[in-house]
């Protein structure tokens, strides 16, 4: 146990005892309470910056399952230490500010602030685990309180709704990282990540190499909402807001960035890994902020816009994979791509906060999000406005802000893809630039319309539910910070270059560096006349056009047909499934008992019979058998006899007559092949069982009319399989005598040891008397059920 | 003879599995029994009927039949007898409270399904 595992453990720790505090004292808003926690939690890891900006890495473990090879692990190097900083400050200014977003007397505070205590420590647990059993643990934690976040607002049924979809997907994504969790454990023998770097070549030679890499990305890709897996994210905007900019941009969606940052090292060489990272990101980034211009809600623009950004640093680390190609670090262009991915990271972070956090001030000073109903709010909130500007003009990529930074090496990356000349990068290549071009074309006209649809215009005041106003003071603390360091990141990024990105950097490429090697990182404004500038340019000018044009063509949209879209496929497809399952039931969950006995009746007997032709048993020897009596052929013709009788009987009385003469035909045979005990146990209790029958036939109703002639058919068919399967084992069984019998035992000891000359009595009473005590046993059963059936007369009526 | 033994347990088989597939719930009876019947024959069969003396050994012969499959179709005989025996009078029962001895027909309540 170290400090860091305390600290992952705090925020559970804390939850635990929220509860109290929120009973106790009641007057004081629990949140205050909570704040405590994220505050402690990021000065620690601040002072923690230090010492892993010069590479001493924190590492520590705990047992937790020794022997499956599951320590809790924990970890602390560049990578893990930028999430955890953006978890803890984020979490403190989220809580700070859900202090005065929710109201005290409204609302369940304990229960939010427990879920969003169990998602802050799980998160930690997941950027800080190095052990992978552990880090599905945490992992499957998120999916869980971001679950219970979601659908905060159970009444509501949209909440409801966005919770289980969400729950849906991520833990369909969840389930497949385990798989290729196992498998990694299978291929290197350990659930290391640290060793599973250093077995990165033995990981690429083997043959569960891509299945692994699959599975792997199919977690991180649910997660992080990438392309076809985030329709969850606008659904999860049914959340209260804090939890959206908390979870839904800042942290838990960046948990499957870290995931792939940190796979770099171990997948980054294989082209699938090249192609799916980058291709699915710079395809999520096109098509997320495409859809986002169609949206009308403010937070649903903010989610697609999330999606979209999300997708700009995963195909920025699928770009950055290609720099592992190279040995070192000198003329290395494509590392670019990964630097510009931790900065935006961090920037995305900081606007997107900021974003959702105004949006949140507008919904609750207005009491609507809707951009129809919005306008002219400028005047009344003009904080809040300046903040919204920040944030959209960051996001947009206009300088000064730190978006316009990250934008630029965004297009640098994008831009060196060009040089890159392996696996058909050289034809397919140029897709990247444009896109990606296109991409921040549309992010342009969605910043825009943010910041301006709901602040410039006329204020509809007859539309909204109340008069507008600025918000109180507290609410406004934590998007100014965000804003703040939007700017301060904007003018001076050089301060996160050593501190954070470096560190960050050597831990996505820990090969690329000598000992002593240092990543220099050093973002500038200005770098020429370079085509990124043209680029940016290109976005800005184009983007304002289409902006002052776009009620001409926003008819676009209508052209893409209703019935195409990812949603609709999902809630098509849950659908399909639960009526499917249904079909499939009421097919074979008939009710009626016979098509039961049916189905186990030809699966019995397919099944014995496949098994006896198709590993070749059937063997038929006839030299070992008894010689055929004339007694037993009689006997066996008139049993026959019998038995045809009993399927043919019309009236109830012959088959019941004729069930008895088999039976003491039964008893017939067992004097024939000398049973005598069988014969006269027979005898008496088929006169026995002829008697109940009779007892019951007074007060049974006459047999039932014919059935059809096809059901017949086929209970004829099912029927003779039985028999001739039974028969062919019997006979086959009967050819292939392996040992000889143990009743040489009886024979021989039945006088000696147990003073008995009836052998099959002595085996019964004393040989195997056990069975006999059972059997007695059934028999008294048999008597008391069939005593309380007859006597307890309970009726329907009365129970109810 | 073992030959002739298994196809009589085969008719017996096939009969039984035929009325467990109808309607009536007498019928079904009598084919549990034929089944039992098939049963029993059949661990005879399969323990062999090489000629001998009966198991006694008052008998003094030198070869006597199987013992031990006998002992087990006794207990077999009487546990058949038991659960026969409790489904007479379940469906005995059955019929005064449903009114009814189609299998088709017993399909549950409605607070059932």
């Amino acid at each position: 146990m170290s400090f860091l595992h305390l600290a992952i453990l705090l925020p559970f720790m804390a939850a635990i005892l929220i509860p109290l505090f929120y009973k106790q004292l009641k007057h004081i808003h629990t949140g205050w309470f909570v704040l405590v926690v994220p505050v402690i939690l990021f000065v620690y890891f601040f002072q923690k910056i230090g010492p892993v900006s010069k590479g001493l890495n924190d590492y520590s473990t705990a047992n937790w399952i020794p022997s499956l090879g599951i320590q809790f692990t924990v970890y602390a190097d560049g990578l893990s230490l930028l999430f955890a900083l953006l978890i803890s400050g984020i979490g403190a200014l989220v809580v700070l500010y859900s202090i005065y977003y929710l109201s005290k007397e409204k609302e369940e505070l304990h229960k939010f602030y427990v879920y969003l205590l169990l998602f802050m420590g799980a998160m930690l647990g997941v950027v800080l685990s190095d052990n992978l059993v552990v880090l599905y643990t945490f992992w499957e934690l998120t999916s869980l309180s971001s679950f219970l976040l979601i659908g905060y607002w159970h009444t509501r049924e949209k909440s409801r709704y966005g919770a289980v979809k969400s729950m849906l997907i991520t833990v369909f994504g969840g389930l497949s990282m385990l798989g290729g969790i196992i498998l990694l454990y299978l291929i290197t023998g350990t659930f290391s990540v640290r060793e599973m770097v250093i077995q990165a070549a033995v990981i690429m030679e083997h043959p569960l190499f891509l299945a692994a890499l699959i599975l792997f990305l199919l977690g991180a890709f649910t997660k992080s909402a990438q392309f076809p897996f985030y329709i969850w994210l606008p659904d999860a905007m049914e959340a209260p807001t804090p939890v959206s900019a908390y979870l839904h941009s800042a942290t838990m969606v960046k948990a499957g960035i870290y995931l792939t940052a940190r796979f770099t090292p171990v997948f980054g060489l294989a082209p699938e890994w090249f192609w799916l990272v980058g291709g699915i990101g710079i395809l999520t980034l096109a098509w997320g902020s495409f859809n986002a211009i169609k949206q009308t809600d403010l937070k649903a623009i903010l989610a697609f816009s999330t999606v979209s950004q999300l997708g700009l640093i995963m195909s920025l680390l699928g770009a950055g994979a290609a720099a592992l190609h190279f040995e070192s670090l000198d003329d290395n262009l494509f590392t670019v791509a990964a630097v510009a991915a931790i900065f935006h990271l961090i920037n995305h972070a900081t606007f997107k906060g900021s974003l959702f956090m105004a949006a949140g001030i507008i919904d609750h000073e207005t009491g609507t999000r809707d951009i129809r109903r919005l306008g002219g709010l400028m005047n009344f909130m003009p904080i809040t406005f300046t903040i919204a500007l920040i944030g959209a003009f960051s996001m947009a990529g206009i300088p000064p802000f730190n978006g316009f930074l990250s934008k630029e090496m965004f297009f640098t990356g994008m831009v060196n893809l060009l040089e890159f000349d392996l696996f058909n990068a050289d034809t397919w290549g140029i897709l990247f630039p444009v896109l990606a071009w296109v991409g921040s074309v549309f992010t342009f006209i969605y910043s825009m319309i943010i910041v301006f649809k709901p602040f410039t215009g006329k204020l509809q005041a007859e539309k909204l539910e109340k008069k507008p106003h600025e918000a109180p003071l507290g609410m406004l603390i934590s998007p100014v910070i965000l804003a703040s360091l939007v700017i301060l990141f904007g003018i001076f990024p050089n301060i996160l270059a050593a501190s954070i990105i470096e560190p960050a950097a050597a831990s996505i490429y820990p090969f690329l560096l000598e000992d002593g090697e240092k990543f220099h990182v050093h973002i500038s404004h200005w770098h020429g006349f370079s085509p990124e500038l043209y680029m940016t340019i290109g976005v800005i000018v184009l983007g304002a056009i289409l902006y002052a044009t776009q009620s001409k063509w926003k008819r676009l949209f209508k052209l893409f047909p209703e019935k195409l879209t990812l949603n609709r496929l999902y809630d098509q497809s849950l659908h399909g499934l639960e009526s499917g399952s249904e079909k499939i039931q009421k097919f074979y969950m008939t009710g009626f008992l016979r098509n039961y006995l049916g189905i186990i009746f030809i699966f019995t007997a397919a099944l014995t019979g496949w098994a006896l032709f198709a590993q070749s048993a059937f063997s038929f020897k006839a030299e070992s058998n008894a010689p055929i009596g004339t007694y037993e052929v009689v006997l066996a013709v008139l049993m026959t006899a019998g038995v045809v009788t009993i399927l043919f009987a019309k009236s109830r009385l012959t088959s019941i007559i004729a069930l008895g003469s088999v039976g003491y035909g039964v008893a017939l045979f067992f004097v024939l092949f000398r049973a005598p005990d069988l014969a006269l146990t027979q005898l008496v209790i088929e006169t026995i069982t002829t008697a109940l029958f009779l007892l019951c036939f007074y007060y049974l109703p006459e047999l039932q009319k014919r059935e059809k002639l096809a059901f017949k058919v086929n209970n004829l068919l099912i029927s003779l399989g039985v028999g001739t399967v039974v028969t062919l084992i019997a006979l086959s069984a009967n050819s292939q005598r392996v040992s000889k019998t143990i009743s040489e035992y009886f024979i021989e000891n039945s006088y000696k040891e147990a003073g008995g000359k009836n052998m099959v009595n002595v085996i019964l009473v004393d040989f195997r008397g056990f069975d006999t005590l059972f059997e007695i046993t059934v028999l008294g059963i048999a008597a008391l059920g069939i005593f309380a059936m007859v006597k307890l007369r309970m009726s329907r009526k009365e129970q109810s | 003879m073992e030959v002739i033994m298994a196809i009589v347990c085969g008719i017996l088989f096939t009969a039984a599995t035929y009325l467990m597939l109808s309607k009536s719930l007498l019928r079904i009876i009598i084919g549990t029994g034929l089944l039992s019947h098939g049963a029993h024959l059949l661990i005879l069969t399969m323990g062999g009927l090489k000629d001998g003396a009966a198991p006694l050994l008052g008998e003094k012969a030198k070869l006597y039949v199987d013992p031990l499959p006998q002992a087990l179709i006794l207990t077999a005989i009487v546990i058949s007898f038991g659960v026969t025996a409790f489904m007479l009078v379940l469906a005995y029962r059955t019929y005064q409270e449903l009114g009814t001895d189609d299998m088709d027909k017993m399909r549950g309540t409605d607070s059932h399904e």
